[in-house]
């Protein structure tokens, strides 16, 4: 175990810290431009908020160095006594199932409260998102900055495919799927050469180019202003609307618009339980060990026999198609999509979600979706501080378990008893 | 010539910009025999592996392999997994690369990559769960717990490799490489770091893999009791080149090698004159 450091280096990274900050502020903050009354630049300095800020960010050092002594990263894994240790494995095996019923129970028990139920349904749709990417990022390791590209590529195909050719969304889901799965595999085969720092830059490149070409190529995609009318789901060709043929009138109850909320609601749930069953049965074939063992030593992979490319494009395939799925959830589900939808910061925050919940484990990023997207709606009374207060939050988590919700790793097969490998043997990947 | 060797490297060269790593370096190795490839630090003896193995494209030469149906491949057109997955070598590295975050069992199955791979029908027959997967899972699973025994292993299966002793994690490795069914395998510097007891535990494995498998095996070792007993056939390289070959005893008493170890290291040099007696 590192020593802690002592009082010099603490006040030295501060010190360190406080001197960016009054280069950085010294322009942006501490003098101020304007155009004058004749259009001349006229200036004057503020040198009183100057010093508060750097005097802020400087205490500010201070304070999360002696944070990260008191709460984390937590290395009491290690110093916890069995008997708690099991009571936490006991904990872990029943929260898995208990949070699956208590959210098929969710729209029995929040029925009249719309607000919750599209809550809830956001919450899904990241969930789902999540562990899409956790393919990707958790197992085989590639730090993919782009995801949204996908999610985008499923929207847009449902909602092209619908308004044009009026073809129901149980045709188009798979569809969807497939054509980002197709867009991953394209744009896997030059980028997948590269590692680490690379890989993240092109990707990040990639989502961004989808969306460009989605707002310029205006005859197709409606350009900015996107694609309205997408068709909503039907309950497998019965519609979910007021007409005599509608679900309501089938099952000769009253019809509420509510129907169509907690018909999404298990809509997504169904999607995103599909995504995590293939997940987990995948880790435990062949190609879900290839995916983990690649992040752990790619070169050891080729000395054993394995395609290195190809398990790195079946796993950026697979997590395509599942940012498919659920981006034709999202258009069928919004009625409108436009470019708007499927910015930098989307593929950041599902990218977030994975982080937090602690990279390859699916409870941890159910979790982790839950707290960010709850976590900010719940802020929302704070208004302008909203993002401060959440960006604090995520900092304490991250001091406290810089590994994730759930840093440690099930073993995909055992022979006498399965046992949680620690978080820090397992490795990140590199690329 | 080529009938029993089942690796012929002919005039072999490896250049990193100006420097000559191996320069003109003609040997071969002997079907279920022990070939070892010694020499001082810095020798040349990894970049050899290296071209063997596909992670370098060799500057020049030819290397052959020989399988025991005849069938002959040239490895230096191999590249990359090819050579591991269709030549059937296998190495280990001499900075032990196991996959730290996963069981023992689990590395094994890991190298058991391509075989599980079809009988799981590329995925398709496996995520439905098919008995012709299951049954193959099965055999894996039997096969690695059969090497875990073999390098007594068995008691840590569901380990973490990570957590393993140096020795452990050193036949932890051999395991893996084995469970790749090899024709040929490539051993760097295998009883690194292992104490006098590990070291003759290596030497009764390798001697296994040898007259029960009957698995031909090409090692860089710089400890010379090992190198020494259980050697067939040596091979001396020293700064690229090859300065001397023949058995350990026709080696040990070579004036070149000695003087080749004497230049690079006197204690090292007396390692050598002393081992296997
Ligand atoms: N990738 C590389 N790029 C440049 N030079 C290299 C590279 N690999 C090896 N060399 C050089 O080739 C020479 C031989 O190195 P090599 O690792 O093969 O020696 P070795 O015989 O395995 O030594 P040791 O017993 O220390 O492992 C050294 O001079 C080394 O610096
Ligand atoms: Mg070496």
């Amino acid at each position: 175990m590192k020593a802690k450091p002592g009082v010099p280096s603490i006040l030295k990274t501060a010190f360190v810290n406080a001197l960016i900050a009054l280069v950085l502020f010294s322009l942006m903050v501490g003098i101020r431009t304007e155009a004058g009354a004749s259009g001349q630049l006229t200036y004057w300095t503020r040198f009183g908020e100057l010093a508060s800020l750097v005097a802020a960010v400087f205490g500010g050092s201070i304070v999360i160095e002696l944070l990260r002594q008191w709460i984390g990263p937590s290395g009491a894994e290690k110093l916890v006594p069995p008997a708690v240790k099991s009571g936490m494995s006991f904990i872990g095996r029943y929260v898995a199932p208990a949070l699956l019923i208590f959210t098929l129970l969710v729209p029995v028990i929040f029925y009249n409260q719309r607000y919750i139920l599209d809550l809830a349904i956001l919450v899904l749709t990241y969930v789902m998102l999540g562990w899409g990417l956790n393919v990707v990022v958790g197992l085989a390791g590639l730090l993919d900055l782009g995801y949204v590209a996908f999610y985008a590529v499923g929207a847009y195909s449902y909602a092209l495919l619908a308004t044009n050719f009026g073809w129901s969304f149980w045709v188009c889901l798979p569809l969807a799927g497939i054509l980002a799965a197709f867009w991953g595999v394209l744009l896997g085969f030059p980028v997948l050469r590269l590692r680490g720092d690379y890989l993240a830059i092109v990707t990040l490149a990639f989502g961004e180019i989808i969306r460009l070409v989605i707002i310029n190529w205006q005859e197709l995609t409606g350009g900015p202003n996107g694609v309205s009318g997408i068709p909503r789901p039907s309950f497998f060709g019965i519609p979910l609307d007021n007409s005599d043929d509608g679900l309501a009138a089938w099952l000769h109850i009253e019809y509420s618009t509510t129907h169509r909320i907690v018909f999404l609601f298990y809509l997504i749930l169904a999607l995103a339980l599909l995504t995590n069953w293939a997940t987990i049965r995948l880790r435990r074939l062949p190609i879900g060990r290839a995916w983990e063992a690649l992040r752990e030593d790619e070169v050891a992979c080729r000395a054993l026999g394995i395609n290195t490319t190809t398990t790195k494009l079946t796993a950026f395939a697979t997590g395509a198609m599942f940012g498919g799925f659920a981006g034709a959830f999202f258009a069928t589900r919004q009625g409108f999509i436009s470019p708007e939808s499927f910015t930098f910061q989307e593929s950041a925050l599902v990218l977030a979600i994975v982080v937090l919940g602690g990279m390859g484990s699916q409870l941890g990023v159910a979790l982790a979706a839950l707290t960010m997207i709850g976590g900010f709606e719940l802020f929302r009374s704070l208004e302008t501080y909203r993002m401060l207060v959440f960006g604090m939050a995520m900092v304490l988590i991250m001091i406290w378990r810089p590994r994730g919700l759930i840093g440690h790793r099930a073993p995909t097969v055992y022979l006498t008893k399965a046992q949680a490998i620690s978080s820090d043997l397992v490795k990140e990947g590199h690329g | 010539m080529s009938g029993d060797k089942i690796l012929n490297v002919d005039r072999l060269a490896m250049r990193f910009g100006g420097i000559v790593a191996v320069q003109d370096l003609s040997f071969s190795a002997t079907r279920k025999q022990i070939t070892a490839l010694i020499g001082p630090n810095g020798a040349g003896k990894t970049t050899v592996f290296n071209c063997i193995t596909g992670f370098y494209k060799p500057s020049g030469g030819a290397i052959r392999l020989t399988h025991d149906d005849g069938r002959t491949i040239a490895l230096e057109r191999l590249n990359d997994f090819r050579i591991a997955k269709q030549a059937k070598v296998a190495r280990t590295f001499q900075n032990i690369r196991l996959f730290p975050g996963m069981t023992a069992l689990e590395n094994l199955m890991v190298a058991q990559h391509n075989a599980l791979m079809r009988a799981s029908g590329f995925t398709l027959l496996g995520l439905v769960g098919a008995p012709v997967y299951r049954e193959a899972e099965k055999r894996a699973i039997d096969l690695a717990t059969d090497w875990l025994k073999r390098v007594n292993l068995l008691d840590r299966a569901d380990d973490a490799a990570g957590n393993f002793a140096y020795g452990d994690q050193r036949r932890l490795e051999i395991a893996r490489a084995m469970c790749t069914e090899p024709a040929l395998l490539c051993l760097d510097e295998p009883a690194a770091g292992l104490n006098a007891r590990e070291s003759a535990a290596l030497s009764e494995l390798l001697l296994s893999i040898r007259d029960e498998l009957g698995t031909s095996i090409l090692l860089i070792e710089h400890d010379m009791s090992v190198v020494m007993e259980i050697s067939d056939h040596i091979v001396v390289m020293d700064h690229g080149v090859k300065i001397a070959e023949g058995t350990p005893r026709e080696v040990r008493d070579d004036p070149k090698v000695i003087a080749a170890y004497l230049g690079a290291d006197e204690e090292e040099a007396a390692a050598v004159m002393e081992g296997g007696s």
